[in-house]
């Protein structure tokens, strides 16, 4: 074993390592190290890098220090970002994380066809993500003949503008990104659900408890390290929310879903004569510092809830 | 994490009892919550899925004037073909599946040989490898996406664009390390006696690796390829900024541009084209994709 390795000369030490299989260890690692070098690893150093550099990519970068943070922070448009952003993350979280839930304590109790019902729960997740979003940009359609304005119009509610007026449109971004991704948190709730032990639900009833009360006392305490880890998902991914803003409405109308990987979209691809890559980065940084806080607390606690 | 095996049939219970089950009330209530449940999931889950297949083959007339009626003129399957030939969904359809399949074989080659080399082999510098490793899981891709597209315009040791190239998509497609961890851990719970004994029988770490550790882990390869298939199924962005020619567009990246330069029916059946095949993947493959699916939260981390 290599523990037993002596190093008394160097050419023996690094025969050994061949003889131990050292290189064919190194064979097998080298497509991570490639792959993690050149795609992640190294990106990765070079946003930290590039967030302190003036980068076109005609002339050698050049560093400018603070600069493009400064730049960021005076936009008028980040601080219009950030807020989308978080109302966006918000609205998320009161339209998607209650629902999912109650679905699935429901679901638990479904004694046939519980297979028909988390189907269909899945199935707006299996559309891909962006005829999601097109065929929603559809519903939204502002005339009288829209389809959303067609079916409020059954019960007597007059037309509304949907994506095209500042109030509604983050609103209506947010309902059809909670369409299109309640099924997957249902799906985690429900093989959460199974693995509360089945003593505590027997000892509850020894005790006398209702079903009510065996939600409440036994199924809720139970799932919170569940509820906790969706939740910090949730507020990541929505965060990082970029597809809805993108093709629903570009931002507007009025800048109202304007959104931080949108401003960043903007900064680095949006101007065909180069982007600016400085300000890109610094603000990708910003928002990794604060998603890495997130993802802190969330390996803390998952390391936590499955020990 | 804490696999817990399957209970058997009459310790599976769940909230509500047997007992509780039998009184006429917890049943009324809970058979009324049940049907409601499923006509909202029918309605808000469903339909909109059953409008576009419903619009797909109606006409732009129609679908204009009154969206919600069933076809007043008719069934109009034209529309399906048009987008298919003439718009050629066909091509991007194509692009999709080869940006998929590139980018499955790319993480699952980078995820089993990591993965063996890291749980298995263990180097001495396994630890830092693993270290680096996990801690990419903590920085967002966004922070990438500048960066790495300058690498993909000039990549080293090849200094030629990758753009244009489904290159561009399956290499970085392979630097996940959430793959690698479940890898890693599916391999660290392997028996070890197996790799002793094929150790004395004279295997080398190719034939273990070949004959005896990729054998015993199918299972985890294929919650893998799931999560790979749905992933390059689904990305957006980054297709959107490294194949700018439609011609070597996914089909995610070319819908939104169809948008404005084709009729509407023909638009709408070249999305209900592009939602089809991974529903009846999905109904077909249920089992493994709840499975994938439930797993994503339970295991990460």
């Amino acid at each position: 074993m290599s523990t037993t390795v002596q190093r008394r000369r160097p050419r023996a030490a690094l025969s050994t390592w061949l003889r131990g299989g050292g290189l064919s260890t190194l064979v097998f690692l080298l497509p991570m190290l490639v792959i993690f070098g050149v795609f992640s690893w190294y990106p990765i150093v070079q946003a930290g890098i590039m967030s302190f550099q003036k980068t076109n990519l005609v002339t050698a970068p050049e560093f400018v220090g603070w600069d493009n943070f400064a730049r960021v922070l005076g936009d008028p448009n980040f601080l219009i970002a950030v807020q989308n952003t978080g109302y966006f993350a918000l609205l998320a979280l009161l339209f998607g994380y209650p629902l999912p839930l109650v679905a699935a304590v429901l679901m638990s109790e479904v004694r046939r066809g519980k297979g028909l019902f988390s189907a269909l729960a899945y199935l707006p997740v299996v559309v891909p993500p962006v005829v999601a979003v097109l065929l929603w940009k559809f519903f939204y359609d502002g005339r009288p003949a829209g389809v959303f304005n067609t079916i409020i119009g059954w019960v007597g509610i007059p037309p509304q503008p949907w994506i095209q007026n500042a109030m509604q449109a983050m609103p209506s971004l947010v309902l059809e990104a909670t369409w299109a991704a309640a099924g997957g948190t249902v799906i985690i709730y429900l093989a959460a659900l199974t693995s509360v032990p089945p003593e505590l639900y027997d000892a509850a009833e020894v005790d006398g408890a209702s079903v009510w009360q065996k939600v409440w006392f036994v199924t809720l305490p139970q799932l919170r390290g569940v509820l906790l880890i969706t939740l910090i998902l949730q507020v990541i991914g929505t965060s990082q929310v970029f597809l809805e803003p993108f093709l629903f409405t570009g931002g507007g109308p009025a800048n109202s879903t304007v959104t931080v990987l949108l401003l960043i979209y903007r900064y680095a691809f949006q101007n065909s004569l180069g982007g600016n890559y400085g300000a890109a980065t610094a603000l990708s940084v910003m928002l990794a510092l604060f998603l890495a806080l997130l993802s802190l607390v969330y390996f803390q606690l998952t390391k936590r809830w499955s020990s | 994490m804490s696999r817990r095996s399957r209970p058997r049939e009459e310790d599976d219970r769940s909230i509500v009892s047997t007992s509780d089950w039998r009184r006429p009330r917890i049943r009324r209530t809970f058979g009324a919550l049940h049907a409601a449940l499923l006509v909202l999931l029918v309605v808000f889950g469903l339909g909109p899925i059953l409008w576009l297949a419903k619009s797909a083959v109606t006409t732009t007339q129609d679908t204009l004037r009154d969206p919600m009626a069933l076809f007043p003129s008719g069934i109009d399957w034209g529309n399906l073909a048009a987008a298919w030939n003439e718009v050629h969904i066909d091509v991007q359809f194509l692009n999709t599946i080869w940006v998929a399949l590139g980018a499955w074989a790319v993480q699952l080659l980078v995820a089993t040989t990591a993965g063996y080399a890291l749980s298995i082999l263990k180097p001495r510098y396994a630890g830092i490898l693993n270290g680096l490793v996990l801690a990419t899981l903590f920085v967002p891709v966004v922070v990438l996406l500048v960066p790495l597209y300058l690498v993909i315009i000039d990549p080293p040791f090849i200094h030629t664009s990758l753009i244009n190239t489904f290159w561009a998509v399956w290499l970085p497609a392979g630097a996940n390390a959430f793959n690698i961890l479940l890898v890693k851990r599916f391999f660290d719970n392997l028996p070890r006696e197996v790799f002793e004994a094929a150790r004395t029988d004279g295997a080398g770490s190719f034939r273990l690796f070949w004959s005896v550790v990729l054998p015993m882990s199918r299972p985890i390869l294929g919650v893998i390829s799931v999560f790979a298939i749905i992933a390059a199924y689904k990305d957006y962005l980054w297709p959107l900024l490294v194949l700018r020619d439609p011609a070597v567009q996914p089909l995610s990246v070319r819908l939104p541009t169809l948008q404005r330069a084709i009729e509407l029916d023909v638009y709408l059946a070249a999305l209900a084209i592009s939602t089809i095949i991974p529903i009846i993947f999905f109904l077909a493959f249920q089992r493994v994709f709840l499975r994938s699916a439930g797993l994503g939260g339970a295991v990460k981390g």
